[in-house]
C-alpha cells in the first residue's frame, strides 16, 4: 500500500508523460458548464470559431473592428461553444486487489489506483469535472479535487471482492470502472444496467495479475481469497490450470458482452506490463466516443 | 570382504537396516507433500473444480528413489565400509619386523613404510609386542608396544649401504631363544649373510618375506674411455627388455644444477647389464657432477663423478716470448687455440705453475731448466704429470741431452737438428708416416699437407725404437716419449708454431694433443698411491640418492678407501684428498646385482599394494549431497522452489562448482575491438604515476584538439602496457622517458619492432628540454639510449627545415612543448635527397619517420582535464598560450604525418601537375 505522497508522485509522473487528454464531450445533459470542449458551433467559449457578417440585433460591442476595417462590411467574431464533462470513477479497493504474485511487482490495487488517478489528473487538467461514483465525492474541477480523489483512493474496503457503486450517477456523464472484476458478476450487471439507463457511458478496465492470467501453480495447494472467506484445496494444482483459464476467459467474455450491450468499452491490463501503455489505452478509450 | 569386491565392513550388522528400505518406500510413497497455502484472488473461479487424478498426490517415484539412495548411503556409511580390508594375520606372540633398509629399497620406501605402519597397527590391535630391525643399522632387539614403534616410524629411512655379512651372523647368534614370528621386508638383492638370518628366524618362529616384484637398478660409476663417457647399469631381474634414461647432471654456467645430457640405457631381454657411451663436448663433460637414473629414487641409481671426468689443467710455458704482437709466430698460439676449448690453461713460470699441480706442462722450445726447477718437475712427473715438450731453435742450438740423455727429454738429440726441403738442402719436405699400432696416435689419419721442413733429430739409441710414437716418412722420429715415474715426458721434434712444420696448422695437431692429454686424465687411484693419505667426505649420499653435507663426518685413511665395504663409517659420496676429489659410489667396481634366492620353505609375498581405506566418510558425504538434492527436488515438486529461492540458491551453490569465466581475455579482446574501430592515441606506461597521468591527459588534450580542428576524430586515449597490450591498433605511441622506468622484455621489443616496421610511430619525449643535448648525459637521455638500443631505429637527423612535419597541417618552424627547444630528431634524409630548382622542398623521405625524438615535454603542454582546462602552465601570459597553441599544432602535424605520410610532400608537385593538365 503506497502512502499518500508516493501515490501522488507516481500518478503525477504517469500523467506528466501524456499529451493533454481531451475527453470528448458529446452529450450535455443537465451539466452545462463551460469547458474546453468545442461543440463545433458558436457559443460561449474562449476559442475563435468564425467571423460572420453583422446581423441586425447584434450589439455594436460585438463587432470585430480589426476584421471589419479590412472591408466595407462589418463582422462579428464568434467563439466556439465549449462545455465541460463529468467523469465518474469507480476504483475497486477491496482486499482482492491487494494481490501480487511476485516481489517487486505492484499489486493490482496499486496499479489500478495509479491509473485511475492519472486519468483523473489528465481530465482535471483539461477542465473536466472528475469525481467518484456514489455520493461521497461528486464531480468537481480544480486541483483540489486531485487531492480529494487521492485521499479517497487510499481508503480500503472490507469484504473480499468489490462491487461497483452505481448510485447517484450524473446522467450522460462518463464513467471509468477499474477493478479485477472477480466479484459477484450480478453486481456488475446491475451497475452497468443502471448506468446505461442514465445514459452514462464509460470504460470497464480489468486489472489482473499475470499469475491470475497464467495460473502457474503446481502440486498440492490450498488457495485462499485475500480476505480468507473463500478457499479451495487441490491436490494437483497443475491439472486445474486449463479449466481455470477457461473459466477466466469465460468471465472476461461475459464482461465484454455486458459492456457491448450497455455501450461501454472493455479493456484489460496486467500488472506485469507497463502502466504507460495502460494509460495510453485509457486515454484513447475516454477520448473516443463509445 | 564382499565376494569380488575389495570392500569389507566393520559393522556389517547395520546392513540389516537395508531391509527396512522397502517398508520405508511404502510409507514415504503414501505420504503426499504438505499442501501450500496460497493467497489467490482467482480462487473464486476455482470453486467447484474437482481434481481429476487422485493418485498424483503421492511422492514422485524418482524423488522416492533419491531418498532411498540417500538412506542406503547412510546405512552403508554407518556400517563402516573399508576398501581393501586387511586380511587377518594368524599368529600371536612377539613379532619381529626386519627391513633390509638398503638403498635398493629406497625407491618404494613409502610403500614399505606404509606396510610397516599397517603391520604395527595390526599388531597393536592384537596386542602383540613388536621389534623393528633394520639390517643396515642394527640395534639390540627390543620387543615393545607397537604404538611406540609407530611414533618413530617417520625417522626410519633406508641407508646407502648394505648389510654387513659379519654383523648379520653376529645378530643371528645374539637372538637367544625367544620365540617370535618374523616378517622380513627385503629389497630383493642377493648378498651374503642372508642364509644365516633365515635359519635363525625360522628356528624361532614363522618367517614371511615381503618384497617387490620390481627389480633393482644400480648405476655403475662412469668411466672415461676413448673420448666417451661409458655408463653402465645393472639390474636384478634380467627379464624383459627395459629402457632407462640416465641424466647427466651438473651446474650450468649460472651455477644452478641442471640436466646437461640424457643417455638411454637399453637392457636387452634376459640381460642384466646395459652399457652405453655418452659423447659430450669437453666443456660439458668437465662440469658433470653426477649421473642419475631417471625416475628411480635410490642411492644406487646415482653415480657421482669425480676428477676422472674433470677438465684437464695444462700449463703452457714458452722459452721465447720476445716477439710481441706477432701472434701467429708465438710458439704457444696454436697450442692455446687447440687446448682452450677442452682444458684449463695456466700461464706463468714453472715456479708458479708447479704448485698448482697441473695435469700437463707444455714446454715450447724451452731448452734448459734451472736445477731446482728440474728437480721439481721430476717430482711432479713422478706423481703422474705429463711433460709435453716442443722443439725449436733454442732446443736445437742448446747442448742439452747431447752426450747423455736429459731426464726431461725422452731421447738424446743430435747437434743442430736438420732442415729438409729448404733452399739450402736437398730433398723435399717430409711428410708423416702412418702411426704404428702401439702408438697412442694409432688410428689418426695423417693428412698429406702436413710436412716437416725442420726438426731436431734423435740420436740412435737402444731405447729409441721403443720411445718413438710418431715418425716421418723417412723414419726419423717426430714424437718420442718416455715414462718418468708415474708420469711421462713427450717430445715433439718440431716447433709448436708453424715455423718448422705444417703440423700445428692441421687438425691432426689437435687430435694428437687430445690423445696425449687424455692419457693424463686422473685415473682410478691405486692402493699404493693412496697409502698414507686421508680422505675427507665432502658430500655423502643418503639412501634416496640425495647429496647431504659430509663435512662433519670423519676422514678415512687412504688404504681403506678401496677395500673397506661401505657402511656408516664410510658412506658413499665425494671425498677430498690432498689434491683431488674421489667419488665413492654405492655400486663399487666389483658389485654385482643379483636377485635374491630364498629357500623354498620361506613364503614370499609382494608388498601390499592397496591400502585399506575407510569409505564411510565418502558414503555419508554422498548421503548428505543426496539429501540436499532431495530438499531442492521436494521444493520443486511442491511448487515452493520459487518461494524458497534463498535456500535453493545456497543448496545449489553447495552442489555446484562454479566455473570460472575467462573474463579477462574477453575484455581484452573487446578493448582491442574498440581500438581497431577508432583512431586511438596511446602512451606508454612508464610506471611513474604522475607522468603516466600527465601523458594520458596530454593525449586527451591532443585528441580534443584534433577532434575540433581536423577530420581526425580520435576516441578516448589509452595507456599501453608494452608487455601486455597489442600495439598494432595505435597510429602513434607517446613514450615519455623516466630514468627509472623498466626496460621492456625481449618479447616487448619484438612487438615494438614489428610495430615500427609496420608503420607505427613512437614519439619519444625525454621531458628535459634536451638541456644536455643528445648523446650527452642527462639521465633521461641516457635512459632513452638504453631503451632505444633494442629498437630497430634508422639513422636520425635533427628535423630539417623542409621536413614534411613542418607542413602536414600547420606551417611550423618550432616544435615547442612545455619547453622550447628546436632539437627534434627524425629519420635522416636519404643521402641523395637534393633540392630541385623551383621546388621549395627537397623530396625527402618516402615514408613516415618511425620515431620522433625530442625533449619538450609535449604531453604536459597538451594535458587537459575532462573539461578541457589545461593542467599545466606553459610559458608566461599570452606568449605562453601561444606556445601551448604551437605545441598543439605540432601534435596535429605529427598525427597528420602519421596518418597521411608524405602526402604533403607530394603537394610539392601540384604546380607541375596543374601545368601539365593545362596543356
Amino acid at each position: 500500500m503506497s502512502t499518500y505522497s508516493q501515490l501522488r508522485a507516481k500518478a503525477e509522473t504517469e500523467a506528466a508523460s501524456l499529451p493533454p487528454l481531451l475527453a470528448q464531450a458529446e452529450h450535455l445533459a443537465g451539466t452545462v458548464l463551460l469547458g474546453e470542449h468545442g461543440r463545433r458551433r458558436s457559443g460561449l467559449g474562449d476559442d475563435f470559431w468564425q467571423y460572420r457578417p453583422v446581423q441586425p440585433g447584434d450589439s455594436l460591442r460585438l463587432i470585430d473592428w480589426r476584421r471589419s476595417a479590412k472591408t466595407d462590411a462589418q463582422f462579428v467574431r464568434q467563439r466556439e461553444w465549449q462545455v465541460a464533462q463529468s467523469v465518474m470513477l469507480w476504483l475497486d479497493q477491496s482486499p482482492s486487489m491487494g494481490f501480487s504474485s511476485e516481489d517487486g511487482q505492484p499489486t493490482k490495487g496499486d496499479r489500478a489506483r495509479v491509473l485511475a488517478l492519472a486519468v483523473a489528473i489528465l481530465l482535471i487538467r483539461n477542465g473536466e469535472r472528475v469525481g467518484l461514483t456514489g455520493t461521497l465525492l461528486p464531480p468537481r474541477r480544480g486541483e483540489g479535487q486531485i487531492l480529494r480523489l487521492t485521499e479517497m483512493f487510499l481508503l480500503e474496503e472490507d469484504g473480499d471482492y468489490g462491487a461497483p457503486e452505481a448510485r447517484a450517477m450524473l446522467p450522460h456523464a462518463r464513467a471509468l470502472f477499474v477493478s479485477d472484476f472477480m466479484g459477484d458478476f450480478d453486481s456488475f450487471q446491475e451497475a452497468l444496467a443502471k448506468a446505461a439507463d442514465r445514459g452514462v457511458q464509460g470504460v470497464c478496465y480489468q486489472v489482473l495479475d499475470p499469475a491470475e492470467e497464467d495460473f502457474p501453480f503446481k502440486g498440492r495447494a490450498i488457495f485462499e481469497s485475500m480476505g480468507g472467506s473463500v478457499s479451495h484445496e487441490t491436490k494437483k494444482a497443475g491439472d486445474l490450470r486449463a479449466r481455470y483459464i477457461e473459466r477466466l476467459s469465460e468471465r472476461k467474455e461475459r464482461l465484454r458482452a455486458l459492456c457491448r450491450a450497455t455501450g461501454w468499452q472493455y479493456g484489460q491490463h496486467h500488472t506485469g506490463e507497463s502502466a504507460q501503455s495502460a494509460l495510453l489505452w485509457l486515454h484513447r478509450a475516454l477520448e473516443h466516443r463509445a | 570382504m564382499i565376494a569380488g569386491l575389495p570392500i569389507g565392513f566393520t559393522a556389517p550388522w547395520v546392513l540389516l537396516a537395508l531391509g527396512l528400505l522397502p517398508v520405508l518406500w511404502f510409507i514415504l510413497r503414501a505420504i503426499p507433500p504438505a499442501p501450500v497455502r496460497r493467497m489467490f484472488p482467482g480462487v473464486i473461479l476455482l470453486l467447484g473444480l474437482q481434481d481429476e487424478d487422485s493418485v498424483t498426490d503421492r511422492t514422485p517415484w524418482w524423488l522416492l528413489l533419491l531418498r532411498m539412495f540417500a538412506l542406503a548411503a547412510v546405512i552403508f556409511g554407518l556400517a563402516g565400509p573399508v576398501l581393501n580390508p586387511e586380511q587377518k594375520q594368524s599368529g600371536n606372540g612377539p613379532l619381529l619386523i626386519v627391513m633390509d633398509a638398503t638403498w635398493a629399497s629406497a625407491s618404494d620406501w613409502e610403500a614399505r613404510r606404509t606396510m610397516v605402519s599397517a603391520l604395527l597397527d595390526e599388531a597393536a590391535r592384537e596386542g602383540r609386542p613388536v621389534a623393528l630391525q633394520r639390517l643396515t643399522a642394527m640395534q639390540e632387539l627390543q620387543f615393545r608396544q607397537a604404538d611406540t614403534w609407530k611414533a618413530g616410524l617417520a625417522g626410519v629411512v633406508p641407508m646407502p649401504w648394505v648389510m654387513d655379512a659379519e654383523t648379520a651372523v653376529q645378530f643371528s647368534d645374539s637372538l637367544g631363544d625367544t620365540r617370535f614370528d618374523t616378517i622380513w621386508l627385503s629389497d630383493g638383492v642377493e648378498r651374503s649373510g642372508r642364509e644365516a638370518l633365515v635359519k635363525a628366524f625360522q628356528a624361532r618362529g614363522e618367517l614371511r618375506v615381503v618384497q617387490t616384484g620390481l627389480g633393482v637398478i644400480g648405476l655403475e660409476a662412469a668411466r672415461y674411455d676413448d673420448g666417451q663417457i661409458v655408463l653402465a647399469a645393472q639390474r636384478t631381474q634380467a627379464g624383459l627388455a627395459r629402457d632407462v634414461m640416465v641424466h647427466a647432471i651438473g651446474p650450468d654456467p649460472a651455477g644452478a644444477e641442471r640436466v646437461l645430457a640424457t643417455l638411454p640405457l637399453q637392457f636387452e631381454a634376459g640381460q642384466s647389464r646395459a652399457e652405453n657411451a655418452l659423447v659430450l663436448p669437453s666443456e660439458l663433460r668437465a662440469r658433470l657432477s653426477r649421473f642419475e637414473v631417471q625416475g628411480v629414487r635410490s642411492a644406487g641409481a646415482v653415480s657421482l663423478s669425480d676428477d676422472s671426468l674433470r677438465r684437464r689443467e695444462v700449463a703452457l710455458i714458452a722459452g721465447r716470448e720476445d716477439r710481441e704482437g706477432l701472434q701467429l709466430l708465438s710458439p704457444l698460439h696454436y697450442l692455446r687455440q687447440a687446448l682452450e676449448p677442452s682444458a684449463d690453461i695456466f700461464d706463468g713460470s714453472l715456479g708458479d705453475v708447479l704448485p698448482a699441480n697441473p695435469d700437463v706442462i707444455v714446454l715450447a722450445d724451452v731448452a734448459v731448466l734451472s736445477e731446482g726447477e728440474q728437480s721439481a718437475v721430476i717430482d711432479w712427473l713422478n706423481q703422474g704429470g705429463l711433460l709435453l715438450r716442443f722443439a725449436g731453435p733454442r732446443l736445437a742450438a742448446s747442448e742439452i741431452s747431447r752426450s747423455e740423455e736429459d731426464p726431461l727429454l725422452p731421447v738424446r738429440l743430435r747437434a743442430g737438428g736438420r732442415s729438409v726441403g729448404g733452399a739450402m738442402s736437398w730433398g723435399e719436405p717430409k711428410s708423416l708416416a702412418p702411426f704404428p699400432v702401439d702408438s697412442p696416435f694409432y688410428g689418426l689419419q695423417v693428412p698429406d699437407e702436413v710436412t716437416v721442413t725442420a726438426q731436431v733429430v734423435a740420436q740412435p739409441d737402444p731405447t729409441l725404437a721403443d720411445r718413438v710414437i710418431a715418425s716421418l716418412s723417412d723414419g726419423t722420429p717426430l714424437v718420442t716419449r718416455k715414462a718418468v715415474g708415474e708420469g711421462q715426458v713427450v717430445l715433439v721434434h718440431v716447433t709448436a708454431n708453424a715455423e718448422w712444420s705444417g703440423l700445428p696448422l692441421s687438425g691432426l695437431f689437435v687430435q694428437m694433443l687430445d690423445r696425449l692429454a687424455v692419457l693424463s686424465a686422473t685415473e682410478m687411484d691405486n692402493a699404493e698411491r693412496l697409502a698414507g693419505t686421508t680422505w675427507q667426505p665432502v658430500k655423502v649420499l643418503d639412501g634416496f640418492g640425495r647429496l647431504q653435507d659430509g663435512q662433519t663426518l670423519q676422514g678415512i685413511a687412504g688404504e681403506q678407501v678401496l677395500e673397506n665395504p661401505l657402511g656408516a663409517d664410510m658412506q658413499p659420496g665425494l671425498y677430498r684428498g690432498s689434491d683431488r676429489l674421489l667419488a665413492l659410489n654405492v655400486m663399487r667396481p666389483d658389485t654385482v646385482l643379483e636377485a635374491v634366492r630364498w629357500p623354498s620353505d620361506v613364503p614370499v609375498e609382494g608388498l601390499r599394494g592397496a591400502i585399506s581405506r575407510d569409505l564411510s566418510g565418502i558414503l555419508l558425504a554422498v548421503a548428505l549431497v543426496l539429501l540436499a538434492v532431495d530438499v531442492l527436488a521436494s521444493l520443486a515438486v511442491s511448487g515452493r522452489l520459487w518461494r524458497a529461492r534463498g535456500v535453493a540458491t545456497v543448496l545449489a551453490v553447495m552442489l555446484m562448482v562454479l566455473p570460472e569465466a575467462p573474463l579477462l581475455a574477453q575484455s581484452s579482446a573487446l578493448e582491442d575491438l574498440e581500438h581497431a574501430r577508432e583512431v586511438v592515441l596511446a602512451h606508454v606506461i612508464t610506471g611513474d604515476r604522475l607522468i603516466d597521468e600527465t601523458a594520458l591527459a596530454g593525449m586527451r588534450g591532443l585528441s580534443d584538439v584534433l577532434y575540433f580542428r581536423t577530420s581526425i576524430e580520435p576516441a578516448a586515449p589509452v595507456s599501453v602496457d608494452l608487455e601486455r597490450d597489442e600495439l598494432a591498433f595505435f597510429p602513434i605511441l607517446y613514450w615519455p622517458i623516466t630514468p627509472d622506468q623498466p626496460t621492456p622484455s625481449r618479447e616487448a621489443y619484438c612487438k615494438l619492432n614489428t610495430y615500427l616496421r609496420s608503420g607505427g610511430m613512437i614519439l619519444f619525449d625525454t621531458r628535459d628540454a634536451d638541456v644536455a643535448g643528445f648523446g650527452a648525459s642527462s639521465p633521461n637521455g641516457r635512459k632513452l639510449q638504453k631503451l632505444a638500443a633494442g629498437l630497430d631505429i634508422p639513422p636520425l637527423d635533427p628535423l630539417p627545415e623542409d621536413h614534411v612535419l613542418t607542413r602536414t597541417f600547420y606551417l611550423l618552424q618550432d616544435f615547442p612543448g612545455r619547453y622550447v627547444s628546436r632539437d627534434v630528431w627524425v629519420e635522416a634524409a636519404p643521402v641523395d635527397a637534393e633540392r630541385i630548382d623551383g621546388m621549395p622542398f627537397r623530396n625527402l623521405n618516402d615514408g613516415v619517420t618511425p620515431v620522433v625524438i625530442g625533449g619538450n615535454d609535449w604531453a604536459a603542454a597538451w594535458a587537459t582535464d575532462e573539461r578541457g582546462t589545461p593542467l599545466y602552465p606553459v610559458g608566461r601570459g599570452r606568449a605562453g598560450e601561444r606556445q601551448r597553441e604551437l605545441s598543439y599544432r605540432f601534435g596535429v602535424n605529427v598525427l597528420m604525418h602519421v596518418l597521411t605520410g608524405n602526402y604533403k610532400s607530394d603537394q610539392v608537385h601540384v604546380p607541375a601537375l596543374l601545368d601539365r593538365l593545362g596543356q
